[in-house]
């Protein structure tokens, strides 16, 4: 690089672009948590919900599946699935219930959970509470996630 | 090797090439699983295999992180490291911890093992990449600071470089931006947008001024350019790095209940995000060219060269293709998504950690560079790799246009697991691709124990 442009010059564009930035990302963020109210479904984040969403955590669901686009890639997202399954929880609940210990022979499949009906409950409605998060664009691009 | 201390890094070296195995061998099962999907299924269903793949990779970059701060550190700061016994405990107990967490992955189902590590007191786990229990999280919470003391101490008391305080500063917010990873709200969008803040701010933040000072260290001690030069250099990538990452987090906030706003800054901001690995790679190419010594370790500079370009390639090229809001509607969370991951991780950080092992682990041994037969094993390991993990990518790439298409762009978009059957052999392509690369790694296990003529020693 050319004498003219110097290491210190180098170095106050770090410093000063990174504090910049950082601090506007800061700022965003504010107004980012301050404005969720009004998208993020909150009006429906019961109990039963937040155990819902316990349960899709210790079940480590976020390693086969996509939930708002983010995850696994292995198996299908699962955002918009309460709308996909005609929305109806029981089917959510059906589909969670009836998965074959075993497998199915040369294809993937879910593993069972072993979920109670009051657990299975819970996992239907965090999936439903997730669906009613309201997304730019409705993302995803049509019902099939 | 300067100093004695230096010497610690050659454990943590050990400790990341054996993980990094484990990575690739649970890769390989989960690119079995793409096409035959009950392989291994019940006993090792596809979640657990992933957890276990992606964690080893954290683990084992963090371990070569640490060991090459250890090495580069003392060298730089021209002293003993500080306390040399706190490395050497930190390792074991780094060690035993990253063990038990993929042991309990494996032996145990998860929710077992939140039930058995006390999740419920604080709920941490169960989110991706994320999934080591609680009290993990806090082993490494305690490791990370015990090892930013240990390092920060020895570049306070010592020669103050610019390498230095830019490796520190990226080690520092490493530590402190893992301190998210504690806040889990049972609101998704809120979970999901500070979760960001571990992930993005890592990988295409602070992880980027780890990378380009190690990989400076590795350029000014192979090519003996000025360090003047390389330090204008340096402050330019990471500013450009940082400039362009810190908003550029918004793209990941596009889909996930955020205003509106976040669609042109997150594609604006990352749409430079390129910049600074273009400018690494001008950088490695420049600084090569105009190198005042023949180092006689021709691998690491071969390593060298290659992060900088895999890294643009993968994190710049890669993560541009699918960084534009209008774009990223159709092709976010498809294979396109798992196409740059690997490019990117292997570019950037796998490739940069394997630099500093290539040219510090010779010098551990007791000569300036491995036996010729040695350099030209590397240098093989370096091309199956590289190579396989480019058809990888494309071979994901494939898939995931054609994922995007059948799916989501289609005028009668079909179901996932249809498609999915449909693309199989794109899987198929990469699960050889990722053979390939096994293969490779062998070759450059095998290659620290390769015999042959040694090469003469060049002045440097």
């Amino acid at each position: 690089m050319r004498e003219t442009f110097t290491k210190g010059m180098a170095r106050n564009i770090y410093y000063g672009g990174a504090v910049f930035f950082f601090l506007v990302l800061i700022g965003l963020t504010v107004d980012t948590v301050k404005s969720l109210p009004q998208t993020d479904n909150r009006e429906n984040l019961t109990e039963q919900v937040a155990a819902g969403k316990r349960l899709w955590e210790i079940n480590n669901c976020i390693g086969c599946h996509t939930l708002l686009g983010e995850g696994a890639y292995f198996a299908p997202e699962l955002g918009n699935v309460y709308t996909r399954f005609g929305e109806s929880t029981e089917a959510i609940k059906a589909f969670i219930k009836y998965r074959p210990v075993d497998g199915i022979e040369g294809r993937r499949s879910m593993p069972q959970f072993n979920l109670s009906d009051e657990e299975l409950e819970e996992l239907a409605q965090f999936l439903k509470y997730v669906d009613g998060v309201t997304i730019a664009r409705d993302w995803p691009p049509n019902i099939q996630g | 090797m300067k100093y004695e201390s230096q010497g610690i890094a050659k454990m943590y070296f050990i400790a990341a090439i054996g993980l990094f195995l484990g990575q690739i061998l649970f890769g390989v099962v989960m690119g079995m699983q793409y096409v035959v999907g009950d392989f291994l299924f019940p006993e090792i269903p596809f979640n657990v295999a992933r957890m276990v793949h992606t964690n080893l990779l954290i683990v084992w970059l963090l371990f070569g992180f640490m060991g090459s701060a250890y090495y580069l550190v003392p060298e730089e700061a021209e002293r003993e490291l500080f306390a040399p016994w706190l490395a050497k405990l930190m390792f074991w107990i780094f060690l035993v911890a990253g063990a038990l967490t993929i042991l309990g992955y494996l032996l145990v189902p998860y929710a077992k093992l939140a039930e058995l590590t006390m999740n419920d007191l604080l709920p941490t786990m169960g989110r991706e990449f994320l999934e080591q229990p609680t009290i993990t999280k806090i082993g490494i919470v305690i490791v990370a600071l015990a090892f930013l003391f240990n390092i920060g101490m020895t570049i306070l008391t010592g020669r103050k470089t610019v390498i230095n305080l830019v490796l520190l500063t990226g080690l520092a917010g490493l530590a402190v931006f893992f301190l998210f990873s504690f806040y889990n709200p049972d609101n998704i969008v809120l979970d999901k947008y500070f979760w960001w803040f571990v992930v993005h701010l890592w990988v295409e933040g602070v992880w980027e001024l780890i990378m380009a000072s190690m990989l400076a260290y590795v350029l000014i001690k192979v090519t003996g350019v000025d360090r003047e030069v390389i330090e204008k250099w340096l402050y330019v990538i990471i500013a450009m790095a940082l400039i362009s990452g810190l908003l550029g987090t918004g793209h990941h906030f596009f889909w996930i209940g955020t205003p509106d706003y976040w669609q042109w800054i997150g594609s604006i901001f990352s749409a430079l995000e390129p910049i600074p690995f273009f400018m690494m790679t001008l950088f490695a190419f420049n600084v090569v060219n105009k190198r005042r010594l023949d180092h006689p370790n021709k691998p690491a500079v071969l390593w060298a060269l290659g992060t900088a370009v895999m890294a643009f390639l993968g994190a710049g090229v890669w993560g541009f293709l699918h960084t534009l809001a209008p774009v990223n509607f159709y092709t976010h969370g498809t294979q396109i998504t798992a196409a740059h991951g690997h490019m990117a991780f292997y570019g950037a950080y796998v490739m940069v950690v394997l630099t500093m092992i290539s040219y510090a682990m010779p010098i551990m041994r007791g000569k300036k560079a491995a036996n010729q037969t040695a350099q030209v094993i590397e240098m093989w390991s370096f091309w199956l790799m590289t190579v396989s993990m480019v058809f990888i990518t494309l071979f994901l790439t494939g898939a995931g246009i054609l994922q995007v298409y059948l799916q989501r762009y289609a005028e009668s978009p079909e179901p996932f697991m249809v498609v999915q059957d449909r693309i199989a052999l794109f899987y198929w392509l990469r699960e050889a691709a990722g053979l390939v690369f096994l293969s490779g790694l062998f070759l450059y296990i095998y290659s620290f124990f390769a015999k042959g003529p040694e090469v003469e020693a060049v002045e440097g």
